[in-house]
């Protein structure tokens, strides 16, 4: 999975994300900011999983599907590629 | 005497902040509120971040995101206290026609909350209702011209012998469309029920002069403030972006019948044909201030100003004649702001700048 | 203590999807019905559950009687059994000093299981067979005669039996309203009405009791009973003046709207439904107006049903999955769907989360549990993330869902109401297999595979 991109986007706390190369702007919940921003420094599901459940109260199969949504969403938005790959192995 | 504002400590929310080729009523609204000396908080009240209201910077203190009236009184209170929570608001300007109703209809609930406002009572909102127009006025001798409530395509079917081609297909809240034949109708009955529902309109075109007139009614029958213009520039999507202030005694005539006959109380604007039969026909009543509203402050009357006087309860004295001859041209000016302003309104639904 | 979960979820911004509450506070929740928890119905009952509530049934009877009584007090009310035809429910409304109000030969037999008796029933309808006639003529149930075919069974029918049927016509009229509802009864402006009162008068076997009309459903403009009101008084009158018979009663029918939202509107029902104090108004100023009225003091009766009970019935249903859709928007698979709630076809009706939620909104779209594309429960809603397993409250569900809804694939769930005194009481346990196939035949030869 490339995720190259995350890494030029203007991300603040309220999750209002710009794209400055695109010039599309988008809207983030908070566990969707929280998961882009680790995403942008390189954090696998893993691990962004035990920083999440740290402070959200959650399973870990409910977070794994929800995991994939989202990655859905982020691949259907152009913002990560799974580089011909599928959704499976984009999220190893 | 125009109203003087200067003195009054209130906070005051208005909705309909959009400019620009299809605009809503509430930057000019706010601007008349400013102009009779308020120095008060004034509270954006939105639906969209992208109304063009919201990056002007000297324009609102606060911005608020609403629900769309479309979801519900339960929506729409929940917002509203969480708004009060942070910002009491003394008065509601609303400039929506698909809000006024809500509005009134929930005007104990506001009130309970502090909240004013200076609308008509619902019967009075009902009967100006497009699809109760020409039942109830063409008896009281108002004429207006032949319509027919669509609930089903269908219908269209007899439309040319019941009005005849071209007509205008309407929607119940907002959208006039010309039909010369029944294809055109319905495309535009299917156009307009996507947007807005059932029903629809379909109405008699009645060939003459149009006049627009901004009125504030004090609900005993009677008008505090009343301004007819004629439009001089029309665009290509039917709205007036310049006009000027007339006087003519047969048509104040005309429009004070109609605001005396439904004892209208607040703001509104009425669109009046006079036919080249000589004929004054009514076309519609609109629930709340046209987007043209400051040509009435501009020509003399702050009627904002003194709707929010009546609001809070207040006497307002007659404003003084409108300056004919008064004209309006409108004008678009680009904003310039950084794209962390929509981040705000868009991530947080709402904005406060002071 | 840990935060709240929602899942994550990200927009791109585009002018037209700007409004999404962001921040919190426009969906309010309820965990409460009547006082009981939904969580404790839930663990009693299962989901997805049905659930009445008898208070506010009685609140809104109460109201509407109070608002109508203050314009014409003379006023009664008959329970359209159609509406909702369960039989605790029926009681409620009996209690409260309803007369029966049945369109079917079923329904009719539903009443009198309840025991009441003939002379409080009014049998409407269109389709009513030989032999309903005869035993409601004999029972002395109140005929609302349709059309002429009808009108000459029951003539027949009353001289075989050497009885006298206590009848009234349904009449259709033009009240500014569309559609208008013409295919019911005999028609008002061209004369029909009259003539059938007066073929009725000449053959001398019926008694003429009533006049009825029914000018349609949901109907959003109050003013339209005025119209009706007036039209059946007139004619009244006219029946008075010309052939010397004054009726007791004048039925209005039923179709004052809930607070529900229809598929096709843009403004709630809460901003555009009249309320009861504005169709009494109407009806109030063609009664008060009406010399008929003001000489004989006819009764006046409303068959109002949906607006009675709709806001009365609750549908406790579960989440059973989520998945997002191509077009960015949220499904949730609901574990009740069109099969239980059929009034989804033709309002937006209203889902409620159950607990109060953090974070932003998402639009959402409830479809319901079974293999069919149009099993959609509410359209596109803004709404917190749900987690599956988890109840919602599906409103106005009271009126017209349990009396239609549908075995397909599904048993259907149970009904409980709660109780003035806040007891829950079952009504109907859910359906088993044997609800379903118990009066099915096998053939011999097909009794194996």
């Amino acid at each position: 999975m490339n995720t190259e991109k995350l890494s030029n986007l203007a991300m603040n706390d309220n999750g209002f994300i710009f794209d400055p190369e695109s010039g599309y702007s988008y809207t983030a919940n908070e566990t969707g900011i929280f998961i882009l921003k680790r995403m942008a420094n390189g954090m696998q599901r893993q691990e962004i999983f035990e920083e999440l459940s740290e402070i959200y109260d959650v399973s870990e199969d409910n977070f794994n599907s929800d995991y994939a949504h989202y990655m859905l969403m982020l691949e259907a938005l152009d913002l990560i590629d799974f580089e011909g790959g599928t959704l499976e192995s984009g999220l190893e | 005497m125009n109203p003087d504002l200067s003195k009054l400590d209130i906070t005051i929310a208005v909705t309909g902040l959009k400019t620009g080729d299809n605009p809503q009523p509430g930057v000019p609204v706010i601007r008349s509120i400013r102009a009779a000396g308020f120095t008060g908080r004034i509270v954006g009240l939105i639906y969209d971040s992208m109304e063009s209201g919201i990056y002007l910077d000297d324009l609102v203190d606060q911005v608020y995101q609403m629900p769309y009236p479309s979801a519900g009184a339960d929506a729409f209170l929940t917002r509203l206290d969480h708004i009060m929570a942070q910002t009491p608001l003394d008065v509601i300007v609303p400039t929506l026609d698909s809000e006024v109703i809500l509005y009134i209809r929930l005007a104990e609930e506001l009130k309970r909350r502090g909240i004013n406002t200076f609308l008509p009572t619902e019967e009075c909102f009902l009967l100006r209702d497009k699809t109760k127009l020409e039942s109830f006025f063409t008896p009281q001798g108002i004429q207006v011209p032949k319509t027919i409530l669509l609930t089903s395509v269908s219908q269209l079917n007899n439309l040319h012998e019941e009005i005849g081609y071209p007509c205008f297909i309407k929607g119940r809240y907002y959208e006039a469309a010309k039909a010369a034949n029944w294809d055109e109708a319905a495309k535009h009955f299917y156009d307009i029920q996507a947007r807005w529902g059932l029903p629809l309109l379909a109405q008699q075109i009645v060939p003459g002069e149009e006049y627009n007139i901004v009125i504030v009614g004090d609900g005993e029958g009677d008008t505090i403030g009343m301004v007819p213009q004629k439009k001089l520039v029309i665009t290509d999507k039917g709205k007036g972006f310049g006009g000027v202030v007339v006087k003519s005694p047969s048509l104040d005539e005309f429009a004070r019948k109609i605001i005396s006959i439904l004892k209208w109380r607040g703001p509104c604007e009425l669109e009046i044909i006079r036919g080249f039969d000589g004929v004054f026909y009514l076309i519609e009543i609109n629930p709340r201030f046209p987007a043209w509203v400051r040509l009435a402050e501009g020509s003399g009357q702050n009627q904002p100003a003194a709707v929010v006087l009546k609001a809070l309860g207040q006497e307002v004295d007659k404003l003084p004649e409108c300056k004919t001859g008064t004209m309006f041209v409108r004008h678009a000016e680009d904003i310039i702001a950084d794209i962390s302003v929509m981040g705000e309104v868009s991530a947080k639904s709402e904005l406060i700048r002071r | 203590m840990k935060k709240t979960y929602i899942a994550p979820n990200i927009e791109r911004n585009s002018a037209g999807n700007m409004n999404k509450y962001g921040a919190k506070s426009v969906v309010k929740y309820q965990d409460k019905i009547d006082g009981i928890p939904v969580k404790e119905i839930v663990e009693q009952f299962g989901s997805p559950v049905l659930v009445l509530s008898e208070s506010q049934i009685r609140r809104r009877y109460r109201r509407l009687m109070d608002a109508m009584q203050m314009h014409y007090p003379k006023v009664r009310l008959a329970w359209s059994y159609k509406t909702n035809y369960l039989g605790a429910v029926c009681n409620i409304f009996h209690q409260e000093g309803s007369a029966a109000e049945v369109v079917s030969g079923m329904e009719y037999g539903m009443a009198r299981r309840l025991g009441i008796p003939g002379n409080e029933i009014i049998f409407n309808g269109p389709g009513k067979k030989r032999h309903e006639l005869e035993l409601a003529i004999k029972e002395g149930a109140k005929i609302h005669i349709d059309h002429l075919d009808e009108l000459y069974l029951i003539e027949k029918i009353a001289k075989e039996l050497d009885l006298v049927p206590q009848v009234a016509i349904r009449v259709n009229m033009d009240t500014g309203i569309y559609p208008q509802w013409d295919r019911f009864g005999f028609n008002y402006e061209n004369g029909e009405a009259f003539r059938a009162i007066s073929r009725i008068a000449s053959g001398k076997a019926m008694n003429i009791v009533g006049l009825h009309a029914h000018i349609g459903t949901f109907i959003l403009d109050a003013q339209a009973y005025y119209y009706e009101a007036r039209a059946l008084l007139t004619l009244a009158q006219r029946i008075k003046d010309e052939l010397g018979i004054t009726v007791e009663y004048i039925d209005l029918g039923g179709g004052f709207a809930s607070q529900n939202t229809l598929l096709g509107s843009y403004a709630p029902g809460e901003f555009i439904s009249p309320t009861f104090d504005q169709y009494a108004e109407a009806i109030g100023a063609a009664f008060n107006e009406s010399s008929f009225v003001s000489q004989n003091l006819p009764t006046l009766i409303l068959e109002t049903g949906r607006a009675l009970i709709d806001e009365a019935g609750y549908l406790i249903s579960s989440v059973v999955g989520k998945k997002n859709l191509p077009s960015g928007e949220r499904a949730v698979i609901l574990d009740a769907g069109v099969n239980t709630t059929i009034t989804a076809w033709w309002y937006k009706l209203k889902v409620t989360p159950t607990r109060p939620f953090p974070g932003a909104y998402q639009n959402t779209i409830f479809y319901g549990p079974l293999c069919m594309n149009i099993d959609v429960v509410r359209p596109a809603v803004p709404f917190p993330d749900l987690q599956t397993g988890e109840p919602v409250l599906v409103t106005p569900v009271g009126a017209y869902n349990n009396t239609q809804w549908m075995q397909f694939i599904e048993y259907r769930p149970p009904v409980v109401l709660i109780s003035e005194t806040g007891k829950l009481e079952m009504l109907r346990p859910r359906e088993e297999l044997g609800d379903v196939i118990g009066r099915e035949m096998i053939p011999e030869h097909l009794r194996s595979q």
